[in-house]
């Protein structure tokens, strides 16, 4: 049987998501903001590899739900750089301060 | 909890991960918190590897640490940085930041109450035999649905970035 108990992953997730919100909730910079998301994305799926081997009934499922949640991740990084660039075009910075209106 | 091999990989694989994001917070550069990152994403592939899921491991590496960094590298680098982090911390963002810390490490709490002796029983699972040929049959069989609506999701993801990062051709310069 393994030696690392389950909590010990589920720990590491928790401090690695916690890492991700208070980056995500201070950094300026809106690629950093990005990054800290994408960082909270990671440690979520830990978790869920981690019930795929720990869990009550472990099954191959909670590593399928991983690789989904990678792709929309993905998705996700494509759409936020590319509305970054659309407003550092009309705006001239990645403040993410300075970003509070919906038009420009 | 007994000194084993999978032990040792778990620590230094949770301090290389925990070590990667604290520099992210404390670096004042912002390549050098991407390059941070890297290695907390390395480190998360290991862990994948501890919890057998090889496949999710080389995914990890391949997504994470090959293209979603090399493509923040390209929105830090086709924008101008802004590294002055310490700039503007007036009397209120300092204020704004120990508050949010409070509150992060209260949640912090909360969830580790929740997860502390997580009481669940280890079920011996053979899910380190064939890990990459299992993970094709679920993906192929029982979530053939969700699988296709992936590739429908990065389509419309690809284009929708497509447009949205173009350059408008202004009405003048066209004519």
């Amino acid at each position: 049987m393994s030696s690392v108990p389950a909590s010990a992953f589920l720990a590491l997730a928790l401090i690695l998501f916690c890492i991700g919100l208070y980056g995500a909730l201070t950094k300026r910079n809106t690629v950093i903001v990005l990054i800290s998301i994408e960082l909270m994305l990671n440690a979520v799926n830990i978790n869920l590899v981690t019930f795929s081997k720990y869990g009550m009934a472990p099954s191959i499922t909670g590593q399928v739900f991983a690789l989904f949640a990678m792709a929309v991740a993905a998705a996700e990084a494509a759409v936020g750089l590319a509305i970054l660039m659309s407003l550092y075009r009309n705006k001239k910075t990645v403040n993410i301060d300075e970003m509070d209106q919906m038009k420009h | 909890m007994t000194l084993t091999g999978e032990f040792f990989a778990f620590m230094a694989l949770a301090l290389v991960a925990i070590i990667g994001g604290v520099l992210l917070l404390n670096l004042n550069k912002v390549v050098h918190m991407v390059v941070a990152l890297i290695f907390t994403f390395v480190a998360i592939a290991g862990i994948y590897i501890l919890l057998n899921a090889e496949f999710v491991a080389a995914v990890q590496v391949l997504i994470y640490s090959g293209a979603i960094t090399i493509i923040m590298l390209f929105g830090i680098m086709l924008t101008k940085p802004y590294d002055d982090e310490g700039e503007s911390a007036s009397n209120g963002s300092k204020w704004r930041r120990i508050l949010l810390f409070l509150g992060v490490v209260g949640f912090a709490f909360a969830v580790y109450v929740g997860i502390y002796n997580f009481p669940i029983d280890q079920v011996p699972s053979n899910l380190h035999e064939n890990n990459t040929l299992e993970v094709g049959k679920a993906l192929y069989s029982k979530y053939i649905i969700p699988f296709e609506f992936v590739s429908v999701l990065l389509l419309a993801s690809l284009i929708g970035a497509i447009i949205l990062a173009k350059r408008e051709d202004k009405e003048g310069d066209s004519k």
